[in-house]
């Protein structure tokens, strides 16, 4: 077994067999990543994670780690709009099977609520919430509204 | 399928391109049948009175008919019809759609279950090309949309009209200055996509800055709602106030242009005045909205 020597968190996290590492999480939202995977105490996902590790590259970082789930690229996307430097890196019989690097997808589609109360999409119609996105904020494309922080309260 | 939805959404060349035509049909008169056999659905689910006659007016005057829902109340939408089915509804019965609706992005949305090209007359807070074709329309009939300074008074946070007219200028080469109260000052945001689209942007705390270097002074509503007391609106409002004393030293050029409907944000003696345009702006709604028809049916 040649479990990779991990430079950063390994202290705080042990080695998972099959799964998925997200590393280089903005520090502090890790909590915020797992609410929009959708992985909260009930879910049965074993995980681990670490908050506010010493990065060289960005200060401080956090690193999740979810046995036996491989992230898919959609939820991939999702992660990218509040940790833009984060990279996926999927585990399989504890080696780096494949790694990703976050995109923020150029619209994002039903999984994050318009800020705008008069919005069409806010209202009883048959129409799922669209945004476009601009160099990090997201632009909804109906009513123009902006979201440009705090992305993590609008994600449904 | 072309639809009319935000000013946004169209190149310099099909702006021209419709002022164009609006200036080629206000030339001829009015004269054009070119809808004849066509049926519009006027869809004002919020009320109206110019946008709605002028688009009635601008279908006859092609020679199309009208069709359209008297009011809300007693429809289908009180009993809970959405918009999406009721576009899929009356997209089947006519060539067009003209969509009034209080929430924003109404229009676009219809134009998803639409069969039929969808105009947005309005929807919320949010976009009304026709009244921003029509200003645009209105300084082009008066002067070449290039190198030209524009003022922009008034609620410049709210207020739609200044927003989508101020987008579209950007198209051209033109300076802008925003004179708001404090408080009521051009959202951050477009300032900055305003400024990316290359648009020069000045912003001034009072009118008698600018006002001798302006060749279209654009006036909007400043609502009591936006003040905490009556007090602090009366002292912003009389500031903004456009008189004929403070029109003394304008450049001859200026126009002076409004939304309608006014308060007191003009001084009716001004009305006689030549830089006077806002009546005029209000008739161009018609041939500007028969060019919209138009291009949307044919
Ligand atoms: N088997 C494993 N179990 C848990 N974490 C792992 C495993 N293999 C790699 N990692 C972690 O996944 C991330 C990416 O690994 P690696 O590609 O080796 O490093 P880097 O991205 O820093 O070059 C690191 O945080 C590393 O600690
Ligand atoms: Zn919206």
């Amino acid at each position: 077994m040649n479990v990779k020597k991990e430079p950063e968190g390994g202290l705080l996290i042990s080695p998972i067999r099959d799964g998925t590492v997200i590393d280089h999480i903005t520090g502090g939202e890790a909590l915020v990543v797992l609410r929009i995977l959708g992985i909260t105490g009930t879910t049965d996902e074993s995980l681990s994670v670490a908050t506010n590790v010493e990065s060289r590259i960005s200060g401080s970082k956090d690193i999740v780690k979810i046995s036996n789930r491989e992230l898919s690229k959609e939820e991939v996307d999702r992660i990218a709009l509040l940790a833009p430097e984060a990279t996926i890196n999927i585990i399989r019989d504890y080696r780096v099977f494949e790694k990703m690097k976050v995109e923020i997808p150029k619209s994002v589609t039903g999984f994050v609520r318009c800020p705008n109360p008069g919005c069409i999409t806010n209202s009883n119609e048959p129409v799922e919430s669209s945004f476009e996105t601009k160099r990090g904020k997201l632009q909804c494309i109906y009513c123009d509204a902006i979201i440009s922080e705090n992305i993590a309260e609008y994600i449904i | 399928m072309h639809h009319i939805i935000s000013i946004k959404e169209l190149e310099t060349e099909e702006i021209n391109a419709l002022l164009n035509k609006a200036e080629k049909i206000s030339k001829e008169g009015f004269v054009r049948r070119t809808l004849e056999d066509k049926l519009v659905a006027l869809l004002f689910f919020e009320p109206s009175t110019r946008t709605r006659m002028s688009f009635s007016a601008a279908l006859s005057r092609l020679g199309g008919d009208v069709i359209t829902v008297d009011s809300v109340e007693g429809s289908s939408i009180s009993k809970g019809e959405t918009l999406a089915d009721t576009i899929r509804v009356v997209s089947s019965y006519v060539d067009a759609i003209v969509l009034r609706h209080p929430k924003e992005g109404a229009a676009r949305l219809a134009s998803n279950f639409s069969t039929v090209p969808v105009i947005n007359a309005g929807d919320g807070a949010g976009q009304h090309p026709s009244q921003t074709l029509l200003d645009l329309y209105t300084i082009r009939e008066n002067m070449p949309l290039d190198n030209i300074d524009v003022g922009l008074l008034g609620d410049l946070r709210y207020g739609r009209t200044s927003h989508s007219l101020s987008y579209a200028l950007s198209n051209y080469n033109v300076r802008i200055h925003t004179i708001a109260p404090k408080g009521l000052e051009m959202p951050a945001a477009l300032n900055e996509e305003l400024i990316e689209r290359g648009i020069e942007l000045v912003h001034h705390d009072n009118l008698q800055d600018v006002i001798n270097e302006l060749d279209v002074l654009y006036v909007t509503r400043i609502q009591r709602e936006r003040f905490p007391d009556s007090a602090s609106y009366a002292r912003v409002a009389y500031s903004y106030r456009i008189t004929p004393e403070i029109l003394n030293n304008v450049r001859e050029n200026l126009i002076l242009m409004h939304p309608l409907p006014r308060a007191g944000e003009i001084d009716p003696a001004v009305d006689s005045l030549p830089y006077a345009k806002y009546f005029r702006q209000a008739e161009n709604g018609v041939p500007v909205r028969m060019a919209m028809l138009e291009e949307v049916i044919l």
